[in-house]
């Protein structure tokens, strides 16, 4: 992979100028205003929130051209939109519409359960979910030019983030701490290609920036993420299926700004209404679980 | 490289700081991360980096920051603001309009290139060699700003078609793209003299 090429450095680029930042799914333009009110980084258009896919059902697919082309004329920062997972043909479609980043993602129903859309052969940024490092690679191979940690999203329970976060964070230090040789099989292992597995050897790092998402549903979820090493947060369900969306979503802004800082914790904790109601992981089924999806 | 390391202040709110950090440290400058005034007290120079210049500016409403960083300009010490960062100190902001912290002289059109799928890596025309000290110069331009107006006190060091895009209002060193994200580039080491010479 030559992440030294032009294409590929304007793609991570704009991934790098995300970093720090909430990217929040929004369903229509009324939320994503309130979004970029509340300072968000970029926002996510999709056709229904996780929680409401979770709960009502059927195909989820790529949201209405409509409702994408309005929100990306109400604002004025970025705006991804979510492809399913292996359909190159809605990713050409978000492209020709001039989406800023598309999110190739197990929150919609896979189109292919073998393959994922082959993304350097796009103009147009792609970030993928992952749960282990050998994932993340795998769709870094395919040009993805950010990854986000599933998590378990519409879920509203963060330990699903945690446990990929930390999957991503152990293996990079593992490593690290492997020889030349050692590398070969543990590329075999990753199911990843050996050119990623040096360079994140190398670097301690993956080539590409980390965010996190699945579950954050507070200002403390969000903050935890950036603890973990996560360079920015998607919220999905968390805002605009809580109480109060615009105050939380200050609220979760405020916490991944300065999340090094216990003071300003608590003042973006405080005086929120309730926040989304959580699901526990025990209660779900494997089919259940949206994360599982992608491969 | 510096005698002795000043330390600036990277305006740390959101954006891609972590870049601007990497590349001062690489030229032996020493950098704090900004998100309160007092992160302010005692910096040498002051970066204000990429990123979305609207969430920014919510992020320093009501925290005094803005002042703040007003104050500083004004009293001359040395900026390098990119993209986002140039947005935040125009004189005017466009399309849309947007508040801004009003001490560069020069109008900037925001997204002026187009979005996402517009972004690209090109080489640029260096108007003022010696001022830049390098005749190359590569633009990493990501949703970039415009410039559409440019004050009489401020110089321009480089242009991409006719646009200026490095431009220079005493110590302030404004470029619309990234020089963060290209290795060794010129306008950070210039930025690295305007710090030096403050001796």
């Amino acid at each position: 992979m030559d992440f030294k090429s032009p294409e590929f450095r304007v793609k991570v680029g704009l991934a790098e100028m995300l970093k720090g930042g909430v990217i929040m799914d929004v369903t229509n333009a009324s939320q994503a205003k309130v979004a970029e009110d509340a300072g968000a980084a970029a926002v996510m258009a999709l056709e229904r929130v996780p929680a409401d896919i979770r709960a009502e059902g059927g195909v989820a697919r790529m949201a209405a051209i409509d409702k994408i082309a309005e929100i990306m004329q109400t604002v004025s920062i970025p705006v991804m939109a979510k492809c399913r997972i292996g359909h190159p043909a809605e990713a050409l479609v978000l492209q020709a519409l001039g989406v800023d980043f598309i999110d190739e993602s197990e929150v919609l129903t896979p189109a292919d359960e073998e393959n994922h859309v082959w993304k350097l052969d796009f103009k147009v940024p792609f970030v993928c979910g992952c749960r282990n490092l050998g994932e993340a690679l795998r769709r870094i191979g395919e040009g993805a030019a950010m990854m986000r940690t599933k998590g378990e999203a519409g879920s509203g329970n963060i330990v699903e983030a945690v446990r990929h976060l930390r999957a991503v964070r152990g293996e990079i230090r593992r490593l690290g701490t492997l020889d030349p040789a050692e590398l070969v099989p543990a590329a075999k292992e990753l199911q990843a290609p050996l050119e990623l597995v040096e360079y994140v050897a190398r670097e301690g790092k993956l080539p590409v920036p980390n965010f996190a998402a699945g579950g954050v549903a507070t200002p403390a979820d969000a903050a935890l993420c950036m603890m973990l090493g996560a360079e920015s947060v998607f919220v999905g369900s968390g805002i605009f299926k809580s109480e109060d969306p615009s105050r939380r979503a200050k609220a979760i802004v405020h916490a991944v700004t300065h999340w090094q800082d216990p003071v300003a914790l608590l003042e973006a904790s405080r005086g929120l209404e309730g926040a989304m109601r959580g699901l526990d992981m025990a209660k779900l089924t494997p089919e259940e679980m949206l994360s599982r999806r992608g491969w | 490289m510096v005698e002795r390391s000043p330390v600036v202040g990277l305006l740390a709110l959101q954006g891609d700081f972590d870049a601007h950090r990497k590349a001062l440290a690489e030229r032996g400058v020493e950098s704090v991360e900004v998100r309160v005034p007092s992160d302010l007290d005692g910096v040498a120079g002051l970066v204000l980096p990429g990123g979305e210049s609207t969430t920014i500016l919510k992020l320093m409403e009501g925290t005094g920051l803005d002042s703040r960083l007003v104050d500083l300009v004004r009293a001359g010490l040395p900026v390098l603001a990119t993209c986002a960062g140039v947005i935040l100190l125009a004189r005017e902001v466009r399309h849309p309009a947007q508040r801004s912290l009003a001490v560069l002289d020069i109008l900037v059109e925001r997204n002026g290139y187009g979005r996402q799928i517009d972004s690209a890596v090109v080489d640029l025309e260096v108007a003022d060699p010696a001022g830049l000290g390098s005749a190359t110069l590569e633009g990493v331009f990501i949703r970039a700003p415009r410039v559409t107006e440019v004050g009489e006190g401020v110089r321009v060091l480089a242009k991409r078609g006719g646009d200026p895009v490095l431009l220079q209002q005493e110590k302030v060193l404004a470029a619309t793209f990234h020089p963060e994200l290209t290795d060794g580039s010129p306008v950070v080491d210039l930025f690295v003299r305007i710090l030096s010479a403050l001796g």
